[in-house]
Parts: C-alpha cells; sequence; structure tokens
C-alpha cells in the first residue's frame, strides 16, 4: 500500500475542468426523462396547438404561416428554460445538500466553475433546441435565412440563461425562491417577449414597453435569423443580447469568485 | 524543516461572534496531529479554513510553506479533508463519486489505489449502489476514501468515527495509522479521547476559538497531577477515618467507595501501610489514571465530553 501511495501522480491543470463539466453532463443525463424528454414532449404539445391547428388557419407577418411564425420562438423557449433549469437546479441542490463542499476544497478556479456549469448548461439546452427543431418540421417549413446567425443567437442565449441560473441558485434560500425565479420572471419575459406575437402589433405603447423586455432581442434576433424578418435589426439583437450575456457572466464571476453564499 | 501546515494568528467571527480567536499553531510534517475541543470551539471553522470551505477575516495558512489562500490552487491539492457533516451527492455512485473526486484535483485515475481504498474501507460489496442508500457508516468511509483518492500530503479528518462501530473504527485508525507510516501528515478531531491519546503525537486543545494548550500528548497528562486511589468498600462508612483526612480523603456513592489523593510526594508504601492498619473492609483497588477529559476540565473548566463519550 505504502508503495501505491508513494506513486505520486503528475497534475493535470485541464482535467478538474474537464471532471466537473463530465459530471455535470452526467447530472442531467442520469434523469434525462425529467431533463431531456419532459422539455420535449412540452415543446412538442406546443408545436401541435400551433402548428397543427391554429398554426395553418392564422397569419401574423405576412408572407409567413403562424406555424412559421411561432416554431422559432418555441424552439428558443425550449433553449432558454433548459439551460437556466441546468444551472440553477444542479447549483442549488449542491448547496441544499452541502455538496458543494466537494467543489470548495478542490484547486477548481471560479471562471473554470462557472464555465464547465455553462457549457454544460448549454448543452442541455441545445439539445432539446435541436430535438424540437426537428419534431417541428413536421409541422412548420422553415426557409433558414442565416442558419449561423440563428446557431449564434441561440448559443447566446443559453449562455445568457445558464448565467442567470447561477445567479438565482447562489440567491435563492429556498427551493419556492427558485421557482419564483421561473414562474414570475422568465415565463412572464418569454410570454411577453414575443414568442407568440410580433410586439409590432400592438398599441404603440405596449410595444415601445416591450423593448425594455430582454427576451425580445433574443427570440426576434433568433426569428429574424431563420425567417429573414423581424421587428428589431439583426445586428440591434446581437448587440443588446451580447452585452446582457456580459453583464450576467460578470455578476454570476463577481459572485463566485468571492465564495458569496457559498463560503462561510 | 518547513511545517505541513503553519496557523498563525488566524480571525473568524460570524455575525460578530468569534468562532477562531487569535489561533497560531504548527504541525511537523510525519506527524499526527489531535485538535480537541467541545462543541463549538472552534475546531471545525479551523479544519474549514485550512481547506478552503469557510473566508478567512484575518491571518495566515500555510500549507507545506504555501499560502492557503494566495497559492490555492496548489495547496487544496496537497490537502485531503473529511467534513463533519456526512455529504454526498446523490446522483453518483461510490466508484462514479471517487473517480470523479480524483479528477477534481487534476489527477488521472490510479486504478490500483482507488481499488485499495475501496477494499481496505470496506466499500466494496456496495461500490454501484447510490448514494442514498448508503448507511451513516458507510458514507462516512466513503468520505475517508474520497479525502484520500488524490494521494494528499496532509489529510485533515473531522471526527472520522463518529456513529462508526468499534470495529470499524479500529480498522480505520490502523488504516489512518499506515497512512501516517507512508508520510502523510494528519490532522484529527475526535471526541473519543481514549483514541486520540493513542493516535496523536501532539495535542492541542481549544476553547472559545483560543487555543488553551498545546503539548506532546505525554506531557499534557503528565502535567495533570491528580493520580488517586479509589477503595471499593464491602461496608459503606459514614465518615472518612481522621488518619485519611491528610490525603484528602473522600466518600463517594453513600459512603461505599473512598478515594483518596496521591498527589505530590506521597509515598505509596505508607499509604498501603496506613491502609492496613485502618483496617478498612477493601473488597478492591483502583488507581485510576488521569485522561484527557480531566487535563481539558483543568484548562477549561468544561467538560469535553458528556459520560456516554459522545459530545458534550
Amino acid at each position: 500500500m505504502i508503495n501505491r501511495f508513494r506513486q505520486q501522480q503528475n497534475f493535470v491543470s485541464w482535467l478538474p475542468f474537464a471532471t466537473l463539466l463530465q459530471k455535470e453532463i452526467r447530472r442531467f443525463l442520469r434523469v434525462s426523462f425529467q431533463t431531456l424528454l419532459t422539455p420535449i414532449v412540452t415543446a412538442s404539445l406546443y408545436l401541435f396547438v400551433f402548428g397543427a391547428t391554429l398554426g395553418q388557419r392564422i397569419s401574423v407577418v405576412e408572407g409567413f404561416s403562424y406555424a412559421q411564425f411561432v416554431v422559432p420562438g418555441l424552439i428558443l423557449m425550449g433553449v432558454i428554460n433548459n439551460s437556466f433549469a441546468n444551472t440553477s437546479s444542479s447549483l442549488f441542490i449542491s448547496r441544499y445538500l452541502g455538496n458543494i463542499v466537494d467543489l470548495l476544497v478542490t484547486p477548481l478556479t471560479p471562471p473554470q466553475v462557472i464555465l464547465a456549469y455553462t457549457l454544460a448548461a448549454m448543452l442541455r439546452g441545445l439539445l432539446v433546441g435541436t430535438v424540437v427543431l426537428i419534431i417541428s418540421c413536421f409541422f412548420a417549413e422553415l426557409p433558414f435565412v442565416s442558419p449561423w446567425a440563428a446557431a449564434a443567437m441561440a448559443a447566446l442565449a443559453s449562455f445568457l440563461f445558464a448565467q442567470f441560473g447561477l445567479i438565482a441558485a447562489i440567491y435563492a434560500s429556498s427551493f419556492d425562491a427558485l421557482s419564483m425565479y421561473n414562474n414570475f420572471l422568465i415565463l412572464p419575459l418569454i410570454y411577453l417577449g414575443g414568442v407568440f406575437y410580433p410586439v409590432s402589433i400592438l398599441p404603440p405603447f405596449w410595444a415601445r414597453l416591450s423593448h425594455f423586455n430582454p427576451m425580445l432581442y433574443l427570440i426576434d434576433g433568433f426569428r429574424h435569423a431563420i425567417l429573414g424578418v423581424g421587428d428589431l435589426s439583426l445586428s440591434t439583437a446581437f448587440i443588446v443580447a451580447g452585452l446582457m450575456a456580459a453583464a450576467l457572466f460578470g455578476w454570476a464571476a463577481a459572485l463566485l469568485g468571492s465564495g458569496y453564499k457559498l463560503r462561510l | 524543516m518547513t511545517p505541513a501546515l503553519e496557523i498563525n494568528h488566524l480571525h473568524k467571527s460570524f455575525a460578530g461572534a468569534k468562532a477562531v480567536d487569535d489561533l497560531s499553531l504548527s504541525i511537523e510534517p510525519g506527524e499526527i496531529f489531535g485538535l480537541l475541543g467541545p462543541n463549538g470551539a472552534g475546531k471545525s471553522t479551523t479544519i474549514n479554513m485550512i481547506s478552503g470551505v469557510c473566508r478567512i477575516d484575518s491571518g495566515t495558512v500555510r500549507v507545506f510553506g504555501h499560502d492557503a489562500v494566495r497559492d490555492y490552487r496548489l495547496t487544496r491539492r496537497l490537502v485531503g479533508v473529511m467534513h463533519q457533516e456526512l455529504v454526498t451527492d446523490h446522483f453518483f455512485t461510490i466508484d462514479r463519486a471517487l473517480k470523479i473526486h480524483a479528477g477534481y484535483y487534476g489527477v488521472p485515475d490510479d486504478k490500483a489505489w482507488r481499488e485499495l481504498l475501496i477494499e481496505r474501507l470496506g466499500l466494496g460489496p456496495h461500490l454501484h449502489k447510490s448514494m442514498l442508500k448508503l448507511s451513516g457508516g458507510l458514507k462516512r468511509r466513503f468520505m475517508v476514501a474520497k479525502a484520500l483518492i488524490h494521494k494528499p500530503q496532509l489529510l485533515i479528518l473531522d471526527e472520522p468515527t463518529a456513529g462508526v462501530d468499534v470495529e470499524l473504527r479500529r480498522a480505520l485508525w490502523q488504516f489512518v495509522q499506515e497512512m501516517n507510516q507512508a508520510g502523510t501528515t494528519v490532522l484529527l478531531t475526535t471526541h473519543y479521547l481514549e483514541e486520540a491519546e493513542q493516535m496523536c503525537n501532539r495535542i492541542a486543545i481549544m476553547s472559545g476559538g483560543k487555543l488553551v494548550a498545546l503539548e506532546r500528548t505525554a506531557d499534557l497528562l503528565a502535567r495533570l497531577d491528580s493520580r488517586s486511589m479509589l477503595l471499593h468498600l464491602d461496608t459503606p462508612l459514614e465518615q472518612v477515618p481522621t488518619a485519611l483526612e491528610a490525603l484528602n480523603g473522600q466518600l463517594e456513592e453513600n459512603g461505599q467507595k473512598l478515594r483518596i489523593s496521591l498527589a505530590g510526594e506521597v509515598v505509596m508504601a505508607e499509604v498501603l501501610q496506613l491502609l492496613a492498619q485502618l483496617n478498612l473492609p477493601i473488597r478492591d483497588l483502583e488507581l485510576p489514571r488521569p485522561g484527557l477529559e480531566e487535563v481539558f476540565l483543568d484548562l477549561t473548566g468544561l467538560q469535553l465530553t458528556d459520560r456516554k463519550g459522545s459530545p458534550s
């Protein structure tokens, strides 16, 4: 035994980060019914309601069926919800059960922790989004005018909400408080952010107010990249989304770096 | 030689209450060092500051010469810590969790070492069980394996044997001693004082966040000149014989036991001669050895454990 112990191994600098990333991916795959299948089923139901029934009979944007209009928003809704859910639930459960100490005593740096949690959340969000996109092909034909811009906006949205999930997990003091972020902040902002209607059809006051909804820039930008038309220009959507993502990353980094509510 | 652990003027307060108050101590490489004290003495807070779970208000912690705050990426690799609270990740099995923990420390999986830990800590039959299904004792043994998986130079064990049965406790201490012989420095806290007496080269006693003693274990025990003789009597006495008053004789248990002090320059032969002359109905005789409990009581006026040996 002594000999085995004395065989010290070299430190592999990328391994702590890679291990945390792998662990986070394994975590959501272990409960894939809840983390992947459920959101896909929910999104499919939305697609059925808006795609197969109402979607063929109404139109809110000239030249496109309602199904074509609503599908990009539904895809992004899946990306956003699942990216947020992954970081927020994983970090909060670790805090709640106390096993966050397993991370605090390791050589992992705060940026490594943020990046590992974020990439796993982005993977889950984008996996759900991709499956919803594939299913949506049965309900609406999408032109994919700028596919790379659409992919970039989806990645930006999932990054942004992964950061928000980390922040919520740190501030939340209970599961109840955590669910408040989802039910009373994200859900209303998504619903009022142009998933189901273009904000340009709203009365002027409400249309202007909608521009304060950060979700609008993500959803409209994503839809613009896919359909080629939107209420905002693509560059405006990307600039605002990029600034929001940078601000939330800075906020999450400051919280994790200081150990706020994590270290005693 | 660079100390394995060097703590200088460490302070930590929670909401204004001092948890650790100007603590300074040093542990040499290869030592088994005991940190004792009642609940709330500041032991776990100290361990948390060494391992990085707790932020340091002021003072320094150096691990093998490296600052635990500035060079944390290095010092955390040198330290393996087992916390007092039973903490596990319910998503994974023991086997998977051990692989993950090696990775967190940047250590490629050493299968032979992992299997050795599993074998020595009796985790083999439970390897693929969910953490949720493990008993308290098993979780504690898993936590020891977790603390050792990256082959740390300084092993910190905070109450490693709480809730572990006697046989496993013995096996665990034997394992810790072997690890120590292999070169690991050990810092431990325990409420089982006999274990601390047997295991530790040196012992520090904390009370109210302060260090109240730090000595070699033998010196600490010798410090208390409280040897006594306890006589078990066949028939109870109503009062202490006058001849024994000089020896601070005291009756216990309704006169069924008589305790006399052997402190100072007492010659045992003279005591035995005196007892023979008094012709007391002595059934049995005990020479209780003062332990850490008495030392602790003497130093702080507080009891370290209750009578059953559990934390007070």
